[in-house]
């Protein structure tokens, strides 16, 4: 059929240079069995990569845009026409967010925090396309959310339902 | 009961694990705990207890009994359960489970929540991940949110809108109002998936892009804000590396790639800002090139102006000189794109993309492999060629069967001379032939043949080349059926091109012979070297006899074919001795109709009908075996005769061979088919002797054309035409047309004729019939009837229209008597 000249991050996915997943976000329907095949597949192309070869690589019918931060790689799967050099802007301000709520951000905090790295993830992507261009405004979500978030006491007494 | 460990306790707990076993059995104590709380109904820690669960699924552990769990979660008043509930939801509750819709009214009432972070939470899973029936439940609310003034809000609904009309195309018109002042936000959030929405509309919908171009006036718009953005001062928010706001300046200009397609007004109406921004934007950091990159793409779609394209292929040679591989990546890809269009633009920077095949990264060397095959022309073959057999020697074995054939197009198209062009396919030959494809073997034949000067040269090189190494099938193929043309050649050491080589007829036949018995030799192979030592059989003078017992001995060979050519051989030598020499001669010079693609030749006593393949058969392959069955089943009754019909897709080189056999015996006229076997396919079967072109000259005029068949806006009309000389043939043009609102894809014209008739069916212009009449497509049936019986036909018809496949079978007659009397 006609392919659509939309930018649509089919997923995303995060792991470590030992190949351990530190988050997946999937913005395509497909059963578990396949996203594990799937993420098995690309870490072994990734993590097999030489450090002198371009960001990109070819997969299948999209395309993979990662970057290595640290200890942890970022990849991102794109449509085959989709703006490579502005998906790795894309990538790059994901990381930006996550530095400024965690200041100074490692892999560590994205381990013990995962569901934070999951909301801020989710104040700045929608069904795989950007939401928000300013820097600040998707860590401040977080942060009044995290406000929002009951005490413990309070958590205790207020009834569930 | 002690309270269940917390989350961050437990991924501290699991990390010190030291083997996969035990991460397992802490894994399993745990879940079964969590197990037990969820059977229990508790409210306080179901939250922890599914986020444990959920960093557990992460790695790679089952948690689908969680899944209630996060829709509890969903539904309490907390906001924290919320939190993680939609978390769970958007991580365990995709579409195809179960449960999924039983999210819709939680998300219903949260869209409604008067706490705008629960608003969020809720939009952002339906624009995630909800269902089609979902997002028909939902739209309603979702387009409310879209006019609301709370821009937080407001920019998440423009997403969710894109996934619902992903979901539900249908849904699309409902959102148009909301539409209305969505580009005079200031929010950059609003604005950018604002753009994103627009996009998504004019991409799927002609009409809505018509209607953005023309009404909204959607293009000064767009100029207006972008020429903000680049214009505005510094913008702490949204600056990266001082370049204002880069995702919505991308976005934009993409949406003004949309609108200025095949649209002159539109088109002019974008020249000065992208002549603008095309160069103004700093290029020192990788976000300033995407937006150039985008630029170009745009100029590049739209209909610019001579002076902006050159400027954007200026851009796309700065890329290439950049020393980010991403950029150069970029470059390549881009002006493969372009590289049809701007030829003469693109070839200014041939040699940075040659240098661009020696890079370490492989999608830029696959991407300068192509560019440079598209850049071969007459002028500069020689030194392209030179770097692209290099190419062949040293890049990776996923590349060598494509830069092969793309070598010998080349070659073929643009070789300076034939001792060129032949050692040329030698160097390609010995350095990569194992990789060469196998329908390359006998268009190299062919092009050796009729090299007629060369044949000595060609011969002597081939054997040289085989001598020490014969495991790659196509160099052995072709070694060998030259050895076996040429044979007399080489002992006779008359090669004039370079130093002849001393060698006997017993070498020759022991090289032959090895190939013979090689485990390494495919079955075609054995078949070519069995045939090249019968031809010297009447080339050489000293070994005949030698011959004649190889050939005996391979009389019992238990390989099929290779036992067919022994015993018929050796019957030549038996009982037909007086023609051996006759049916061995030298093959004559083969005329080749040159087309642009890989050709393959079919000769038809002394005449040639090309046969033109492609090299990248489309996904719809229809295989003329499986067509005949389908007609097997159309036509039931025993009176009529199924016919291949030729379709628009590649047939293997010996496809001619199931045609013939489908037909029978029908007597070649002429001299007999030489038995040396080439994998040349067999004559067209029907009209052997006669002219073969599709139209006679001689037509009997004024044949009334009829409609054979008009249903459901497909028409299809026969037009008629007879030779004088031939009467027995009747050539007939069918014209498919469609008058739906709508194209018809993969049409599939079949038919059937009675057993006394013959048909052949040629390949039909296109497999489109685009709609409101716009087109038609065309195809000619031959049919033969020399009993002049009334002509009937049974056609079946298959298409896709309207996204549903559809099939229709009729019967044909109406025929005018003048087309079969």
């Amino acid at each position: 059929g006609r392919r659509f000249l939309i930018s649509e991050i089919h997923f995303i996915l995060l792991f470590s240079r030992q190949g351990k997943l530190r988050l997946q976000k999937w913005y395509t329907t497909l059963p578990d069995k396949e996203k594990k095949k799937i993420v098995r597949e690309i870490v072994q192309i990734i993590l097999a990569r030489h450090q002198k070869t371009s960001s990109f690589v070819d997969w299948k019918d999209l395309k993979l845009v990662y970057k290595r931060y640290a200890s942890l790689y970022f990849c991102c799967a794109i449509e085959d026409q989709d703006n490579e050099l502005l998906t790795l802007e894309v990538v790059h301000r994901y990381v930006e967010l996550l530095d400024r709520y965690f200041g100074n951000v490692c892999e560590l905090d994205i381990i013990f925090n995962f569901e934070k790295a999951y909301f801020i993830l989710d104040e700045f992507i929608i069904g795989g396309e950007v939401q928000d261009t300013s820097k600040r405004s998707a860590v401040k979500a977080i942060e009044d959310s995290d406000m929002l978030q009951e005490t413990v006491e309070e958590y205790m007494n207020k009834p569930a339902f | 009961m002690p309270a269940p460990i917390r989350l961050r306790e437990l991924i501290r707990t699991i990390r010190t694990a030291r083997t996969q076993a035990e991460e397992r059995e802490m894994i399993q104590k745990e879940c079964a705990a969590i197990r037990s709380s969820f059977r229990e109904e508790d409210n306080t820690y179901r939250c922890r207890n599914v986020a444990k669960l959920l960093y557990m699924h992460m790695l790679g552990y089952p948690a689908h009994f969680g899944q209630l769990e996060c829709l509890k979660l969903i539904a309490s008043q907390k906001f924290t359960d919320k939190r993680i509930g939609y978390l769970g939801a958007m991580l365990l509750l995709d579409e195809r489970q179960d449960v999924h819709l039983l999210m819709t009214n939680c998300i219903k009432n949260d869209l409604n929540h008067s706490t705008q972070y629960v608003q969020g939470l809720a939009l952002c899973t339906l624009g995630c991940m909800g269902s089609s029936e979902m997002c028909r439940d939902l739209a309603g609310e979702v387009e409310k949110l879209l006019k609301t003034s709370n821009s937080y809000l407001r920019k998440k609904a423009a997403l969710c809108a894109v996934h619902v009309i992903r979901k539900v195309p249908e849904l699309m018109e409902m959102f148009l109002p909301a539409t209305k002042n969505l580009l005079n936000e200031k929010n950059h959030g609003v604005l950018h998936t604002s753009v994103v929405l627009l996009t998504e509309m004019c991409e799927r919908s002609p009409d809505m892009l018509a209607h953005f171009r023309k009404n909204e006036k959607l293009v000064p718009q767009l100029v207006r804000i972008l020429k903000n953005l680049i214009m505005s001062g510094y913008s702490p928010e949204h600056d990266v590396s001082g370049i204002s706001d880069p995702f919505l300046q991308v976005r934009i200009l993409r949406l003004l790639r949309i609108l200025g397609r095949n649209d002159d007004d539109s088109s002019e109406a974008m020249n000065d800002i992208l002549a603008q921004v095309a160069t103004n934007t700093e290029t020192s950091k990788n976000v300033g090139n995407a937006i150039l990159y985008e630029t170009v793409l745009t100029i590049m779609d739209i209909k610019s102006e001579s002076g902006l394209r050159v400027l954007a292929i200026n851009i796309l040679g700065r890329f290439l000189l950049n020393n980010d591989k991403n950029i150069r990546y970029v470059a390549l890809t881009s002006l493969l794109k372009t590289v049809q269009t701007d030829h003469n633009a693109v070839q200014r920077h041939r040699s940075t993309i040659v240098d661009c095949l020696k890079d370490l990264d492989v999608s830029i060397k696959r991407r300068a492999m192509e560019l440079s095959f598209a850049l071969v022309n007459g002028n500069n073959v020689r030194g392209m060629m030179k770097e692209l057999l290099y190419f062949l020697d040293s890049c990776e074995p996923e590349f060598k069967a494509d830069c092969a054939s793309g070598i010998f197009l080349a070659a073929e198209k643009y070789a300076p001379s034939k001792r060129w062009h032949i050692d040329t396919i030698m160097r390609v030959l010995t350095t990569a032939g194992s990789y060469v494809r196998d329908d390359a073997v006998p268009n190299l034949i062919q092009l050796i043949t009729n090299s007629v000067e060369m044949h000595a040269y060609t011969v002597q090189r081939l054997y040289k080349a085989i001598l020490g190494d014969y495991s790659q099938q196509p160099l052995v193929q072709v070694a060998s059926w030259c050895i076996g043309e040429y044979g007399d050649l080489l002992v006779s050491g008359q090669c004039e091109e370079e130093e002849p080589i001393q060698v006997t007829e017993d070498e020759v036949l022991d090289i032959l012979e090895s190939i013979l018995i090689s485990n390494m030799s495919a079955s075609v192979t054995r078949g070519y070297a069995l045939t090249a030592i019968m031809k010297l059989s009447t080339r050489f003078t000293c070994t005949v006899n030698r011959i004649k017992k190889v050939v005996s001995i391979y009389g019992s060979s238990i390989d099929v074919e290779l036992q067919q050519r022994a015993v018929e051989y050796n019957a030549l030598f038996k009982k037909y001795d007086h023609m051996r020499p006759a049916l061995l001669e030298r093959m004559p010079v083969m005329e080749k109709v040159t087309t642009n693609g890989p050709t393959e030749i079919v000769q038809t006593n002394g005449e040639t009908e090309p046969a033109v393949l492609e090299t990248k058969p489309p996904p719809s392959g229809l295989q003329p075996g499986s067509q005949a069955n389908d007609l097997l089943d159309l036509l039931g009754g025993s009176d009529i005769t199924p016919v291949i019909p030729t379709v628009p897709t590649s047939k293997p080189a010996s496809a001619g061979g199931e045609l013939l056999d489908l037909l029978g015996d029908l007597n070649l006229t002429g001299s007999p088919v030489p038995a040396p076997a080439p994998q040349i396919s067999q004559p067209p079967f029907l009209l052997d002797g006669l002219p073969s072109q599709p139209l006679f000259n001689d037509i009997a005029a004024g044949i009334p054309s009829i409609t054979a068949y008009n249903k459901n806006g497909l028409k299809i009309d026969f037009t008629f035409e007879r030779s004088n000389t031939n009467p027995s043939v009747t050539v007939i043009t069918i014209q498919a047309s469609n008058s739906t609102e709508l194209d018809m894809t993969d049409f599939v014209f079949q038919a059937a004729v009675p057993k006394t008739f013959q048909l052949q069916l040629l390949s039909p212009s296109s497999s489109v019939i685009p709609a409101f009449n716009s087109g038609t497509i065309t195809q000619v049936i031959k049919v033969l009837n020399p009993q002049k019986q009334q002509l009937r036909m049974r056609i079946k018809l298959t298409y896709n229209h309207k996204g549903s496949a559809m099939q229709d079978l009729a019967e044909v007659n109406n025929f005018p008597p003048q087309s079969w009397q």
